[in-house]
């Protein structure tokens, strides 16, 4: 089986598997739980975003 | 005064419950099977959640193409090797069976040698998380 995404599925993959690890490793209560790791995977897709843009322009 | 006693008759179960048996057994069976240490400890939610994250990342490496670090001539190459080795069972299994591609050509593979890597760190993570809650470290 060979699967060859996107980069940006990529990156929505790698940020929801280790979302979940982080959120259930780094807290104590499952809604805390839950709630650090959409805290994590928000950070994960929106810093990978942002950062793709800033290579973007530096590029140029 | 309800939240006090819900802590007190709380603490003494969850000590109760996690001085029985070997105290690196969490650790190990954590590090060797994905979710194992949570499982061992009764928390089945978080073992499963834990096994599918760990095992997905590294399936999903490897169908990437990703490549399987099996030594280390460079400084690079030996952090892969450490990275690798936290994935425990997986790795000796899929060493032992030829799993992995060797030399990385495409973009994806690379990308799956690094899916592969960080299923081992989130493993060792994971792992550590259930030694913490075995020895009471970490409250639930």
């Amino acid at each position: 089986m060979i699967f060859r995404p996107s980069h940006f599925t990529a990156v929505l993959l790698f940020a929801l598997f280790t979302s979940i690890v982080f959120g259930i490793t780094q807290r104590e209560t499952p809604r805390r739980m839950f709630r650090y790791g959409a805290y994590c995977f928000a950070l994960f897709v929106l810093s990978a975003i942002v950062l793709s843009w800033v290579m973007y322009f530096i590029a140029r | 005064m309800p939240t006090q006693e819900n802590k007190s008759s709380a603490t003494p179960q969850t000590t109760q419950q996690g001085q029985q048996g070997f105290v690196y057994l969490p650790l190990i069976a954590g590090w060797l099977v994905p979710g194992a240490g949570h499982f061992v400890l009764h928390k089945w939610v978080r073992g499963a959640l834990l096994a599918a994250s760990i095992l997905g990342m590294f399936i999903l490496g490897l169908a990437m193409q990703g490549k399987i670090y099996s030594s280390a001539h460079e400084v690079l190459d030996f952090l892969g090797l450490i990275g690798d080795l936290g994935n425990g069972l997986l790795y000796f299994l899929s060493r032992a069976i030829g799993l992995g591609g060797e030399p990385v050509q495409v973009t994806t593979a690379d990308w799956g040698t690094r899916f592969i890597v960080v299923a081992g760190l989130l493993n060792v993570i994971a792992a550590v998380d259930a030694h913490n809650l075995r020895t009471g470290r970490k409250a639930s």
